[in-house]
Protein backbone atom coordinates (compact mmCIF):
# COMPACT_ATOMS: atom_id res chain seq x y z
CA UNK A 1 0.00 0.00 0.00
CA UNK A 2 1.62 3.49 -1.48
CA UNK A 3 1.74 6.47 1.23
CA UNK A 4 -1.33 8.01 -0.78
CA UNK A 5 -3.14 5.52 -2.58
CA UNK A 6 -4.33 6.97 -6.05
CA UNK A 7 -8.17 6.79 -6.71
CA UNK A 8 -6.94 4.44 -9.17
CA UNK A 9 -5.97 1.72 -7.20
CA UNK A 10 -9.01 2.02 -4.63
CA UNK A 11 -11.50 1.22 -7.82
CA UNK A 12 -8.84 -1.24 -8.64
CA UNK A 13 -9.29 -3.03 -5.40
CA UNK A 14 -12.54 -3.13 -5.67
CA UNK A 15 -13.29 -4.30 -9.06
CA UNK A 16 -10.45 -7.50 -8.35
CA UNK A 17 -12.01 -8.28 -4.78
CA UNK A 18 -15.81 -8.32 -6.77
CA UNK A 19 -14.86 -9.97 -9.46
CA UNK A 20 -13.25 -12.52 -7.67
CA UNK A 21 -16.22 -12.63 -5.58
CA UNK A 22 -18.53 -13.12 -8.40
CA UNK A 23 -16.72 -15.75 -10.11
CA UNK A 24 -16.80 -17.83 -7.04
CA UNK A 25 -20.07 -17.45 -5.69
CA UNK A 26 -21.08 -20.85 -7.09
CA UNK A 27 -18.20 -22.14 -5.03
CA UNK A 28 -18.79 -20.14 -1.83
CA UNK A 29 -22.45 -21.05 -2.04
CA UNK A 30 -21.48 -24.86 -2.74
CA UNK A 31 -19.24 -24.98 0.56
CA UNK A 32 -22.35 -23.20 2.49
CA UNK A 33 -24.74 -25.88 2.09
CA UNK A 34 -22.54 -28.52 3.08
CA UNK A 35 -21.75 -27.12 6.45
CA UNK A 36 -23.93 -24.02 6.74
CA UNK A 37 -27.46 -22.61 5.06
CA UNK A 38 -26.39 -22.50 1.79
CA UNK A 39 -26.44 -18.61 1.22
CA UNK A 40 -22.95 -17.30 1.65
CA UNK A 41 -21.60 -16.94 -2.08
CA UNK A 42 -24.87 -15.36 -2.72
CA UNK A 43 -24.36 -12.95 0.34
CA UNK A 44 -21.38 -12.10 -0.87
CA UNK A 45 -22.24 -11.21 -4.30
CA UNK A 46 -24.98 -9.14 -3.18
CA UNK A 47 -22.43 -7.16 -0.66
CA UNK A 48 -19.56 -6.75 -3.25
CA UNK A 49 -22.39 -5.83 -6.36
CA UNK A 50 -23.28 -2.89 -4.34
CA UNK A 51 -19.79 -1.94 -3.00
CA UNK A 52 -19.06 -1.95 -7.14
CA UNK A 53 -21.69 -0.03 -8.02
CA UNK A 54 -20.60 2.39 -5.68
CA UNK A 55 -16.40 1.80 -7.11
CA UNK A 56 -16.06 6.03 -8.48
CA UNK A 57 -17.82 7.93 -5.25
CA UNK A 58 -16.07 5.53 -3.21
CA UNK A 59 -12.93 5.90 -5.37
CA UNK A 60 -12.62 9.50 -4.44
CA UNK A 61 -12.44 9.50 -1.44
CA UNK A 62 -9.46 9.32 1.02
CA UNK A 63 -8.35 5.53 1.98
CA UNK A 64 -9.51 5.57 5.22
CA UNK A 65 -13.09 7.09 4.61
CA UNK A 66 -13.37 4.51 1.57
CA UNK A 67 -12.95 1.56 3.26
CA UNK A 68 -15.23 3.23 6.25
CA UNK A 69 -18.04 3.23 2.93
CA UNK A 70 -17.22 -0.33 1.49
CA UNK A 71 -17.14 -1.51 5.32
CA UNK A 72 -20.98 0.21 5.74
CA UNK A 73 -22.22 -0.85 2.59
CA UNK A 74 -21.82 -4.84 3.34
CA UNK A 75 -22.96 -4.26 6.44
CA UNK A 76 -26.02 -2.93 5.00
CA UNK A 77 -26.31 -5.61 1.67
CA UNK A 78 -24.75 -8.90 2.37
CA UNK A 79 -27.83 -10.07 4.42
CA UNK A 80 -25.93 -12.39 6.62
CA UNK A 81 -23.57 -12.88 9.40
CA UNK A 82 -20.96 -12.62 6.96
CA UNK A 83 -21.74 -8.62 6.52
CA UNK A 84 -21.19 -7.36 9.92
CA UNK A 85 -18.03 -9.67 9.88
CA UNK A 86 -16.46 -8.19 6.77
CA UNK A 87 -17.86 -4.98 6.99
CA UNK A 88 -16.62 -4.75 11.12
CA UNK A 89 -13.04 -6.21 9.59
CA UNK A 90 -13.08 -3.23 6.79
CA UNK A 91 -14.61 -0.12 8.58
CA UNK A 92 -12.35 -0.91 11.49
CA UNK A 93 -9.02 -0.41 8.70
CA UNK A 94 -10.61 2.70 7.87
CA UNK A 95 -10.65 3.87 11.38
CA UNK A 96 -7.17 2.62 12.31
CA UNK A 97 -5.81 3.91 8.99
CA UNK A 98 -4.69 7.54 9.14
CA UNK A 99 -4.66 9.02 5.44
CA UNK A 100 -0.73 8.91 4.28
CA UNK A 101 -0.25 5.42 6.05
CA UNK A 102 2.78 3.30 5.47
CA UNK A 103 2.55 -0.22 5.06
CA UNK A 104 3.73 -1.22 8.54
CA UNK A 105 0.71 1.07 9.65
CA UNK A 106 -1.54 -0.84 7.03
CA UNK A 107 -0.05 -4.37 8.54
CA UNK A 108 -1.24 -2.44 12.49
CA UNK A 109 -4.35 -1.45 11.10
CA UNK A 110 -5.32 -5.39 9.87
CA UNK A 111 -4.03 -6.59 13.24
CA UNK A 112 -6.55 -4.16 15.02
CA UNK A 113 -9.31 -4.90 12.32
CA UNK A 114 -8.95 -8.99 13.15
CA UNK A 115 -9.06 -8.03 16.92
CA UNK A 116 -12.55 -6.33 16.29
CA UNK A 117 -13.64 -9.11 14.40
CA UNK A 118 -13.15 -11.60 16.75
CA UNK A 119 -15.27 -9.08 19.19
CA UNK A 120 -17.67 -8.94 16.98
CA UNK A 121 -17.88 -12.75 15.71
CA UNK A 122 -17.13 -13.84 19.81
CA UNK A 123 -14.42 -16.13 18.03
CA UNK A 124 -11.05 -17.07 18.19
CA UNK A 125 -8.90 -19.06 15.39
CA UNK A 126 -9.00 -22.53 15.76
CA UNK A 127 -13.18 -22.47 15.56
CA UNK A 128 -12.99 -22.73 11.51
CA UNK A 129 -13.66 -19.26 10.59
CA UNK A 130 -12.50 -16.88 8.39
CA UNK A 131 -10.45 -15.63 11.83
CA UNK A 132 -7.90 -19.26 10.79
CA UNK A 133 -7.46 -17.01 7.16
CA UNK A 134 -6.95 -13.77 8.38
CA UNK A 135 -4.83 -14.29 11.68
CA UNK A 136 -1.66 -16.59 10.38
CA UNK A 137 -2.04 -14.10 7.20
CA UNK A 138 -1.36 -11.44 9.27
CA UNK A 139 1.25 -13.04 11.43
CA UNK A 140 2.88 -14.04 8.38
CA UNK A 141 2.72 -9.99 7.25
CA UNK A 142 4.18 -8.77 10.78
CA UNK A 143 7.19 -10.83 10.21
CA UNK A 144 7.57 -10.26 6.55
CA UNK A 145 5.99 -7.41 4.55
CA UNK A 146 6.47 -8.93 1.56
CA UNK A 147 5.02 -12.25 2.35
CA UNK A 148 3.16 -14.36 -0.08
CA UNK A 149 -0.13 -13.99 1.55
CA UNK A 150 -1.79 -15.31 -1.47
CA UNK A 151 -0.11 -18.79 -1.09
CA UNK A 152 -0.32 -18.44 2.82
CA UNK A 153 -4.38 -17.33 2.83
CA UNK A 154 -5.04 -20.70 0.41
CA UNK A 155 -3.09 -22.79 2.56
CA UNK A 156 -4.72 -21.86 6.26
CA UNK A 157 -8.20 -22.23 4.18
CA UNK A 158 -7.41 -25.53 3.14
CA UNK A 159 -6.74 -26.11 7.16
CA UNK A 160 -9.88 -25.73 8.09
CA UNK A 161 -11.04 -28.31 6.54
CA UNK A 162 -10.15 -30.90 9.40
CA UNK A 163 -11.05 -28.64 11.71
CA UNK A 164 -14.50 -28.85 14.11
CA UNK A 165 -17.06 -25.45 13.60
CA UNK A 166 -17.69 -24.02 17.35
CA UNK A 167 -18.48 -21.21 15.89
CA UNK A 168 -21.40 -19.97 13.43
CA UNK A 169 -24.26 -22.18 12.16
CA UNK A 170 -21.81 -24.90 11.22
CA UNK A 171 -21.24 -25.49 14.99
CA UNK A 172 -24.82 -26.85 15.18
CA UNK A 173 -23.43 -29.57 12.75
CA UNK A 174 -20.43 -31.15 15.56
CA UNK A 175 -18.28 -33.20 14.07
CA UNK A 176 -20.25 -33.42 11.07
CA UNK A 177 -18.42 -29.86 9.83
CA UNK A 178 -15.47 -31.79 10.29
CA UNK A 179 -14.01 -33.01 6.33
CA UNK A 180 -15.34 -29.56 4.62
CA UNK A 181 -13.36 -26.55 4.00
CA UNK A 182 -15.03 -23.24 5.79
CA UNK A 183 -17.14 -20.49 3.56
CA UNK A 184 -15.88 -17.38 5.32
CA UNK A 185 -11.89 -18.98 5.25
CA UNK A 186 -12.47 -19.66 1.60
CA UNK A 187 -13.90 -16.41 0.67
CA UNK A 188 -11.18 -14.50 3.14
CA UNK A 189 -8.23 -16.77 1.41
CA UNK A 190 -9.62 -15.67 -2.25
CA UNK A 191 -10.21 -11.92 -1.23
CA UNK A 192 -6.60 -11.25 -0.08
CA UNK A 193 -5.38 -12.85 -3.16
CA UNK A 194 -7.26 -10.24 -5.09
CA UNK A 195 -6.14 -7.36 -3.15
CA UNK A 196 -2.17 -8.73 -2.87
CA UNK A 197 -2.44 -9.16 -6.44
CA UNK A 198 -3.73 -5.58 -7.41
CA UNK A 199 -0.86 -4.17 -4.69
CA UNK A 200 1.75 -6.17 -5.86
CA UNK A 201 0.91 -6.04 -9.56
CA UNK B 1 -45.37 3.86 26.72
CA UNK B 2 -43.00 3.21 29.74
CA UNK B 3 -43.01 -0.68 29.18
CA UNK B 4 -39.81 -2.03 27.15
CA UNK B 5 -40.21 -2.32 23.33
CA UNK B 6 -39.57 -5.76 21.81
CA UNK B 7 -37.93 -6.52 18.67
CA UNK B 8 -38.50 -10.18 17.01
CA UNK B 9 -35.44 -10.47 14.17
CA UNK B 10 -35.92 -13.63 12.34
CA UNK B 11 -33.54 -14.97 8.72
CA UNK B 12 -37.72 -15.52 7.78
CA UNK B 13 -40.29 -12.96 7.48
CA UNK B 14 -43.02 -15.22 8.32
CA UNK B 15 -41.37 -16.45 11.15
CA UNK B 16 -40.97 -12.81 12.19
CA UNK B 17 -44.24 -11.77 11.85
CA UNK B 18 -46.28 -14.94 13.17
CA UNK B 19 -43.83 -14.15 16.34
CA UNK B 20 -45.18 -11.38 16.94
CA UNK B 21 -48.84 -12.11 16.07
CA UNK B 22 -48.31 -14.93 18.92
CA UNK B 23 -46.92 -11.56 21.29
CA UNK B 24 -49.67 -9.12 20.15
CA UNK B 25 -52.20 -12.57 20.71
CA UNK B 26 -51.14 -13.39 24.38
CA UNK B 27 -49.50 -10.16 25.54
CA UNK B 28 -51.63 -7.72 23.63
CA UNK B 29 -50.74 -4.16 23.20
CA UNK B 30 -49.02 -2.95 26.04
CA UNK B 31 -45.81 -3.18 24.67
CA UNK B 32 -43.89 -1.98 21.77
CA UNK B 33 -43.70 -4.34 19.42
CA UNK B 34 -42.25 -4.92 15.82
CA UNK B 35 -40.05 -7.44 13.83
CA UNK B 36 -37.57 -7.95 10.94
CA UNK B 37 -37.14 -11.02 9.09
CA UNK B 38 -35.82 -11.45 5.73
CA UNK B 39 -32.99 -10.36 4.26
CA UNK B 40 -33.12 -6.57 1.54
CA UNK B 41 -33.94 -9.00 -1.63
CA UNK B 42 -36.96 -10.70 0.15
CA UNK B 43 -35.07 -13.78 0.86
CA UNK B 44 -33.82 -15.59 3.72
CA UNK B 45 -31.04 -13.74 6.00
CA UNK B 46 -31.22 -10.67 8.53
CA UNK B 47 -31.01 -6.76 6.83
CA UNK B 48 -29.12 -4.73 9.76
CA UNK B 49 -30.95 -1.74 8.18
CA UNK B 50 -34.62 -3.47 8.89
CA UNK B 51 -33.20 -4.42 12.32
CA UNK B 52 -32.14 -0.53 12.59
CA UNK B 53 -36.05 0.38 11.76
CA UNK B 54 -37.87 -2.16 13.50
CA UNK B 55 -35.71 -1.00 17.17
CA UNK B 56 -36.71 2.65 15.57
CA UNK B 57 -40.70 1.47 15.59
CA UNK B 58 -40.38 -0.64 19.01
CA UNK B 59 -38.35 2.26 20.65
CA UNK B 60 -39.28 2.57 24.24
CA UNK B 61 -37.28 5.25 26.77
CA UNK B 62 -37.45 1.93 28.74
CA UNK B 63 -35.18 0.10 26.41
CA UNK B 64 -35.65 -2.46 23.76
CA UNK B 65 -35.40 -6.36 24.13
CA UNK B 66 -34.02 -7.98 20.91
CA UNK B 67 -35.23 -12.05 20.40
CA UNK B 68 -33.35 -13.51 17.65
CA UNK B 69 -33.00 -16.73 15.88
CA UNK B 70 -30.03 -18.05 14.57
CA UNK B 71 -26.45 -16.84 13.94
CA UNK B 72 -26.00 -14.31 11.60
CA UNK B 73 -29.70 -12.37 13.19
CA UNK B 74 -27.39 -12.14 16.51
CA UNK B 75 -24.36 -10.85 14.75
CA UNK B 76 -26.70 -8.39 12.76
CA UNK B 77 -28.63 -7.33 15.72
CA UNK B 78 -25.41 -6.75 17.69
CA UNK B 79 -24.09 -4.66 14.44
CA UNK B 80 -27.59 -2.59 14.28
CA UNK B 81 -27.11 -2.11 18.06
CA UNK B 82 -23.88 -0.64 17.47
CA UNK B 83 -24.77 1.76 14.59
CA UNK B 84 -27.62 3.42 17.07
CA UNK B 85 -27.35 6.87 18.58
CA UNK B 86 -25.16 6.74 21.33
CA UNK B 87 -27.34 7.54 23.91
CA UNK B 88 -29.49 4.51 22.73
CA UNK B 89 -27.04 2.01 22.72
CA UNK B 90 -26.95 0.85 26.12
CA UNK B 91 -31.06 0.74 26.39
CA UNK B 92 -31.12 -2.85 23.32
CA UNK B 93 -30.29 -5.68 24.49
CA UNK B 94 -29.87 -9.19 22.04
CA UNK B 95 -31.19 -11.51 24.27
CA UNK B 96 -29.83 -15.16 24.24
CA UNK B 97 -33.51 -17.20 24.18
CA UNK B 98 -35.25 -19.11 21.62
CA UNK B 99 -37.17 -16.59 19.72
CA UNK B 100 -41.07 -17.45 19.62
CA UNK B 101 -40.99 -18.55 23.57
CA UNK B 102 -38.36 -15.73 24.26
CA UNK B 103 -40.55 -12.84 22.35
CA UNK B 104 -43.96 -14.03 23.97
CA UNK B 105 -42.47 -14.24 28.09
CA UNK B 106 -40.42 -11.02 27.39
CA UNK B 107 -43.34 -9.84 26.71
CA UNK B 108 -45.48 -10.73 28.87
CA UNK B 109 -42.71 -9.84 32.02
CA UNK B 110 -42.57 -5.94 30.22
CA UNK B 111 -46.21 -5.53 29.89
CA UNK B 112 -45.87 -5.70 34.02
CA UNK B 113 -43.39 -2.59 33.71
CA UNK B 114 -40.46 -4.65 34.22
CA UNK B 115 -37.08 -3.14 33.67
CA UNK B 116 -34.58 -4.17 30.34
CA UNK B 117 -32.49 -6.25 32.65
CA UNK B 118 -35.19 -7.89 34.14
CA UNK B 119 -37.13 -8.45 31.17
CA UNK B 120 -33.74 -10.15 29.47
CA UNK B 121 -32.99 -12.59 32.42
CA UNK B 122 -36.39 -13.71 32.15
CA UNK B 123 -36.15 -14.62 28.60
CA UNK B 124 -32.95 -15.93 29.05
CA UNK B 125 -34.02 -18.26 31.88
CA UNK B 126 -35.75 -20.16 28.87
CA UNK B 127 -32.22 -21.27 27.72
CA UNK B 128 -30.22 -24.57 28.85
CA UNK B 129 -27.77 -22.83 30.93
Amino acid sequence: MTAAPPADLIARLIEAVAATVTAHADELTALDQAIGDGDHGLNMRRGFDAVLAERDATAAKPLPDALKAIGMTLVMKVGGASGPLYGTLIMTMGKELAAGATPADAVRAFGAAIDALKARGKSEPGQKTMLDVLVPVHAALVADPRADVAAIAAAAADATIPMKAIRGRASFLGDRSIGHMDPGARSSSLIIAAVAGVLEG
Amino acid sequence: MANVGIVIVSHSAKVAEGAADMVRQMVGDQVPLAFAGGNADGGLGTDVGAIMAAIEAAWSDAGVAILVDLGGAETNSEMAVELLDEDRRGRVAVCNAPIVEGAVIAAAEASGGSPLAVVKQVAEELSPQ
